[in-house]
């Protein structure tokens, strides 16, 4: 005899789903937490982030002011901004809402905890709102590794590229695709307007808020392959400054 | 192609109890997990209640949940539901979320209450030729939202009302309907407050389930949700947004009259 629906609570994973819904918040929670590990390994080294004309974009921009005391590295003063941007972006939300919290772990699979949710209503959740003012500031970062990786085609005052000013290159490019692709950048670039054929230039900026919502739908693949090589190219220059990798000078 | 006799494991009962039944069926090519449940209703159990209409995915009567995902019975491919059973039987069962009336049929009135919370369009006032005039290329947005078809899934999957049973949220299919109307370019109504308050757009944390069971691809999370919620934080926790409004005054309501 089985209860009639309605209200009954499903404990934590019930469901009657065969398939493998636990295994992407599985990989998300690998990845993502394997990330988080490396990064904050790599931002308490402190050295390691420089080789020739490359910066490690954990270490950018690279502020070094007095009262820094000794034993904490330049990277915590500007962390705060990537990990803001990608801890409210709405792709994040989705995947560590149902990797770390459970809520839900996955479509129609049991919670087993009914009351006391206020979503994002209510701190901390309701924080996640202060996401654009989070993209402002990547945007910012994002400028500043655009000129790092300018600066890492000068070797010694002359043109030059290795193949880190290439890792530095896409790093930017795909950062860049993760950046511009942001719901709330869709937003204020015009998706905030309903009558666009009442605004100046209305049929262009519907076609760039056309151009960004196609970006968008690819959001969630630009935050898993940005953040990836964001930390390949930490990897390739720590090996690089360590010694034990050689950078392959191209010209 | 040759029949197939396969298991149909169905929930029946009514808002007392109820038991999961087994059906033996036989599978011809093309057939849907509604055809199914009509053989058992024609041969086996004629009491075997369940809603259905067109039978071709646009009435939104035939909800239910198959192999514990919420589907339409008439786009279920009877070959999918035989993989998805992964050997076993194939399992149907009511809506979760909705009280229960029985066999395969809940009752969703309260999303019809929810939807009366919502301001119905406000139109602008019609140009000098007394028509709207609109281009097809800013109501394409409205548009994909008009594609719904009520069936319910998104409500039955969104976990604030399937597991939290937080019914002062109006659910992902209000949240399309509020879009509908927020964006459509000749509509003066202000929902903002109310996505706020009354629909509880805050509950909603983006989990995207909604998106995945909608049977008509609406991109309900990226294209009708996140943009609300944008446009609640530009009312609500946007200071810089505010400040603004406060200098320049709110922005005049769209003219669609040339």
């Amino acid at each position: 005899m089985l209860r009639p629906q309605g209200m009954v609570t499903l404990s934590l994973g019930a469901t009657d789903r065969k398939d493998a819904w636990w295994l992407s918040p599985l990989l998300f929670a690998i990845a993502f937490g394997g990330f988080s590990i490396y990064a904050t390994w790599a931002a308490w080294q402190n050295e390691f982030y420089r080789f020739g004309p490359y910066l490690s974009p954990f270490y950018s921009p690279l502020l070094k002011p007095e009262w820094l005391p000794p034993w904490l590295s330049p990277a915590f003063l500007i962390l705060g901004a990537p990990l803001g941007f990608r801890l409210t972006c709405y792709y994040y939300r989705k995947a560590y809402y149902r990797a770390f919290l459970l809520d839900p772990p996955g479509c129609a699979v049991g919670e087993g905890k009914p009351s006391g949710y206020r979503g994002e209503r209510a701190f901390p959740f309701i924080l996640q709102n202060l996401h654009r003012f989070f993209l402002a500031l990547a945007i910012l970062v994002w400028g500043i590794l655009v000129k790092d990786t300018v600066e890492a085609c000068i070797w010694d005052g002359q043109f030059g590229i290795g193949l880190g000013t290439l890792v530095m290159m896409v790093n930017v490019v795909l950062l860049g695709l993760y950046t511009f692709s942001c719901h709330s950048f869709r937003h204020l670039i015009g998706g905030k307007h309903d009558c666009w054929s009442c605004l100046t230039f209305g049929k262009q900026r519907h076609t760039l808020w056309r151009g960004v919502s196609w970006l968008n739908g690819r959001h969630m693949q630009f935050a898993w392959v940005s953040m990836i090589w964001v930390g390949l190219t930490d990897v390739y220059i720590r090996l690089c400054a360590m010694g034990l990798l050689q950078d392959s000078r191209l010209f | 192609m040759s029949t197939q006799k396969v298991t149909l494991r169905v929930y029946r009962g009514d808002a007392e109890s109820g038991e999961l039944q087994d059906y033996t069926v036989e599978v011809s090519e093309g057939m849907v997990v509604l055809d199914a449940v009509h053989q058992i209703q024609a041969t086996q159990a004629p009491d075997l209640a369940c809603r259905w209409n067109c039978k071709a995915g646009k009435c939104g009567s035939c909800s239910a949940e198959i192999n514990g995902k919420p589907r339409l019975m008439c786009m279920t491919r009877m070959v999918d539901a035989i993989k998805t059973a992964e050997g076993g039987p194939i399992l149907v069962k009511p809506m979760k979320t909705f009280p229960h009336i029985k066999d395969l049929v809940t009752d969703v009135s309260q999303n019809y209450r929810n939807n009366k919370k919502i301001t119905p369009f406000r139109p602008a006032p019609k140009g000098p030729d007394g028509e709207w005039k609109i281009f097809q290329y800013e109501i394409d947005r409205a548009q994909e939202f008009r594609k719904c078809i009520e069936c319910y899934l998104c409500q039955n999957v969104c976990h604030v009302l399937r597991d939290h049973h937080e019914f002062s949220f109006a659910g992902p299919r209000y949240m399309v309907r509020a879009a509908g109307l927020e964006m459509h370019p000749a509509d003066q109504g202000d929902r903002i407050d109310q996505l706020k308050e009354e629909l509880g757009i805050g509950y909603c944390n983006i989990t995207k389930c909604c998106t995945e069971v909608c049977p008509e691809g609406i991109h309900i999370t990226d294209n009708a949700i996140i943009p609300l919620k944008e446009r609640v934080v530009d009312e609500h926790y946007d200071p810089i947004t505010a400040l603004f409004r406060k200098v320049f005054g709110k922005k005049a309501p769209p003219n669609p009259a040339p």
